[in-house]
């Protein structure tokens, strides 16, 4: 089970990590929906570029700008944060969304909690993996922690001093 | 001031609520301390020695009478009876329980305050000018920009999780009186040629462990671009910053890696795609902000109130204060008086429940309401009429508020040290105490006149000691005992300066007298009017050390059975403590 669209939903998606002794070059990746490492992808592209559904996903030291000419291939993109310290998934999804335009499934994978959601949704997530030893209906719960933001990022598209009509000080409206 | 509306303060409502659930996760067990604390962390909420230590934000210094009567009422029921004010204009609680923080954060929520990103690898709170606003060097009044950059900051999704804290400060004087060199990112808020208005972008200062002055990144950034600019700074640090060493993961690394060329590349590629975009600032919006930053009524006045002079002539004691702790306001007739917390024998920063009441009453009675908290742990009354200065001394004077020592040698910076704190190596409020009390004769003191002296119990600088003309650090050695290592030549403000080391280090009751030591040498090497800062500049650390370790120190060191210890909680044992 994952969260997409703020809903939990089935998944059918299997995500591939490369053991101590596989390589990227020689890894078997299954048939099947699979969302493999990015240094997979660029190692067999040929092969997997055929498949009709493919997933990718980066590690939090790894640019999105290597997904440059293949965005439109994907049916999603996983971002994995090996720690929920790593605040690096944020700027890739930003990247991702804002920069390539990647208009896709963007997945939250790894040490995924429910304190984190409700920001990796506003960087472009919209869909997470939670840890599985915790309960997905907590996680869900993270998303809607806050009902109003200040800034813009991804979502919303405008900062909040764009998007209503602030009041001044009462001297001023007094005016 | 600024007031929030209906959505700051349902951001700050919702967060309240939001906590409280973290908090009940962490009792239940649900969330283990380890997923518990970048939570509390980023809600100002530490774990110290003796319990639970909560820093709440002040947004610039800048704080209400009615917010300061909460801070007492906050000190009273949950804490001990007092606070500390802190380097970073904040204030902290020294001795909380861990269940009463969510209640504490709904009252501070109900005068519109919160402790939002006080702590944790993420944008801290915006400090600023203690004078802004009400300053004769003011180029651009700061305070909009600076509630702007709270706003934009606060809970901003992408940058919660950086390698590492973050600082940013803002002036707006011809003088820079928020350190600005010594922040991740400093800036000055201008005007070019053409008086528009804009901002010197400085990146890559900071103290700690690797002190280095910020370095100009942009000489100009226009005020409409200066979120996306700071964004940008943000985005490449949060993708480069290093994460495989604490020490090495703020900004000032990055930046000095790269060079500053490089790094300026970076953050202007980045810059060029949201540059007119979105996050571009309205002018609308800057004055609506703006709006909250109008002068208050102020009366028309002669700028010299001719019966100030005459007690001033019957009074010695007020002379002094009016000369050292009462600067000129830009408005005739009007002063901005600075009330000490450095009273010798006290706690630098320390202030009771009723201090915080009485400064309270003071501000709504003489300064239009309204309290700034200075980095050097002071504070200021901004607006106060020349007239009603004597009778407002008077008043202070019996709440023990009035030592007339601002930049002067007991007006020491200090960190709470190993007291309270777990990072700390030594001791530092009983250190600053003694130095303050051997130091206490006001004619020495204006004998030796302009200094500062920066205390901090352990290299992470929290009492800002690169910065100070004397800077004093806690270390520890193998025996586990307090040391201290002392530095000279920093400073800070337009000619910031790092401060460096004169040589092995001290004991706890040795640093009194190597203080008095290095005073004797500028004493007899300075030329007229030359401050303690221009005569290390002009002859170098050597006569300094020289004399220093000339000869050997006679004083003897009592035994301290546990550096850590203080008096006792008076509660049980925190449910959570690294200690106990």
């Amino acid at each position: 089970m994952i969260i997409k669209n703020k809903a939990i939903v089935a998944d059918d998606w299997t995500v591939l990590r490369l053991q101590e002794n596989e390589a990227a070059e020689s890894v078997h990746v299954a048939a099947g929906k699979i969302i493999v490492p990015l240094k997979v992808w660029q190692a067999q592209r040929d092969v997997l570029q055929q498949r009709e559904e493919i997933g990718v996903w980066l590690a939090s030291d790894e640019r999105p700008e290597a997904l440059k000419e293949d965005i439109k291939k994907f049916t999603v993109i996983a971002v994995d944060f090996p720690k929920f310290s790593d605040g690096r998934g944020y700027s890739i999804a930003f990247n991702l969304r804002v920069r390539l335009g990647y208009t896709g499934e963007l997945r939250a994978i790894g040490d995924v909690l429910r304190d984190q959601l409700f920001y990796m949704q506003r960087v472009g997530f919209d869909a997470f993996a939670p840890r599985p030893d915790r309960k997905i209906e907590d996680a869900l719960k993270g998303l809607s922690d806050f009902s109003e933001v200040y800034q813009t990022s991804f979502d919303p598209k405008l900062p909040l001093f764009r998007r209503v009509q602030r009041k001044g000080s009462q001297a001023e409206n007094s005016q | 001031m600024y007031r929030y509306d209906e959505y700051d303060q349902q951001i700050v409502d919702e967060r309240v609520k939001q906590y409280r659930d973290q908090v009940r996760r962490r009792l239940s067990g649900e969330l283990t301390e380890q997923e518990f604390l970048p939570l509390r962390l980023q809600n100002g909420l530490y774990m110290q020695i003796h319990g639970y230590m909560l820093r709440i934000a002040v947004p610039y210094g800048l704080i209400s009478s009615r917010q300061m009567r909460m801070f007492a009422h906050i000190a009273r029921k949950y804490d001990r009876g007092y606070g500390h004010f802190t380097t970073r204009q904040n204030i902290q609680f020294n001795w909380l329980k861990l269940q009463d923080t969510p209640d504490i954060l709904a009252d501070l929520a109900s005068v519109q305050m919160h402790a939002i990103q006080t702590s944790g690898n993420c944008v801290r709170n915006i400090t600023s000018d203690e004078f802004m606003g009400v300053a004769r060097d003011e180029v651009v009044d700061p305070r909009p920009y600076a509630e702007i950059l709270r706003q934009w900051s606060t809970f901003h999704p992408e940058f919660a999780y950086l390698p590492r804290k973050f600082k940013i400060a803002i002036s707006g004087g011809q003088e820079d009186r928020a350190a600005i060199y010594a922040h991740d990112i400093g800036l000055a808020v201008t005007k070019n040629a053409q008086g528009e208005v804009g901002f010197r972008v400085l990146v890559g200062g900071g103290l700690g462990r690797t002190p280095i002055i910020g370095s100009e990144v942009c000489e100009f950034v226009p005020w409409q671009h200066i979120l996306t600019y700071v964004e940008s700074i943000l985005r490449i640090y949060n993708q480069y910053g290093r994460r495989d060493n604490k020490y090495k993961a703020r900004i000032k690394i990055l930046v000095k890696a790269l060079g500053i060329d490089e790094f300026k590349r970076q953050v202007e590629a980045d810059w060029a795609d949201l540059k007119d975009g979105p996050g571009t600032l309205t002018s609308e919006e800057v004055n609506r902000v703006a709006s909250f930053f109008t002068d208050p009524a102020y009366e028309t006045l002669p700028d010299h109130d001719s019966k100030l002079n005459e007690f001033k002539a019957d009074s010695r004691s007020f002379s002094h204060w009016l000369q050292h702790n009462v600067k000129p306001h830009r408005v005739p007739g009007y002063a901005i008086v600075v009330l000490s917390l450095k009273k010798p024998g006290n706690a630098p920063g320390d202030a009771t429940a009723e201090q915080m009441d009485f400064v309270a009453d003071l501000a709504d009675r003489y300064s239009f309401g309204e309290l700034r908290i200075t980095h050097k742990q002071n504070l200021v009354l901004a607006d106060v009429r020349q007239k009603d200065l004597v009778s407002l001394w008077q008043e202070a004077s019996a709440q023990e508020l009035t030592t007339p020592n601002i930049g002067m040698l007991t007006d020491i910076i200090s960190c709470p040290g190993a007291e309270f704190c777990t990072l700390a190596n030594a001791r530092s409020i009983p250190l600053a105490k003694l130095i303050a009390e051997r130091f206490e004769d006001l004619d020495y003191q204006y004998d030796i006149g302009e200094i500062t002296l920066n205390i901090s119990g352990c290299v992470n600088a929290c009492g800002q000691h690169h910065i100070g003309n004397i800077g004093i650090t806690g270390v520890e050695k193998k025996d586990h005992d307090e040391w201290y290592q002392v530095s000279i030549g920093g400073s800070e403000g337009n000619d910031s300066s790092i401060s460096k080391i004169i040589g092995p280090s001290f004991t706890f009751h040795q640093v009194p007298e190597v203080i008095e030591r290095l005073v004797q040498v500028y004493l007899r090497e300075r030329t007229e009017d030359e401050r303690f800062i221009d005569t290390v500049r002009r002859i170098g650390h050597a006569p300094f050390k020289d004399h220093v370790y000339a000869t050997d120190f006679s004083v003897q060191e009592e035994e301290v059975a546990d550096k850590h210890s203080v008096a006792p909680a008076q509660y049980d044992v925190p449910y959570f403590s690294p200690r106990f």
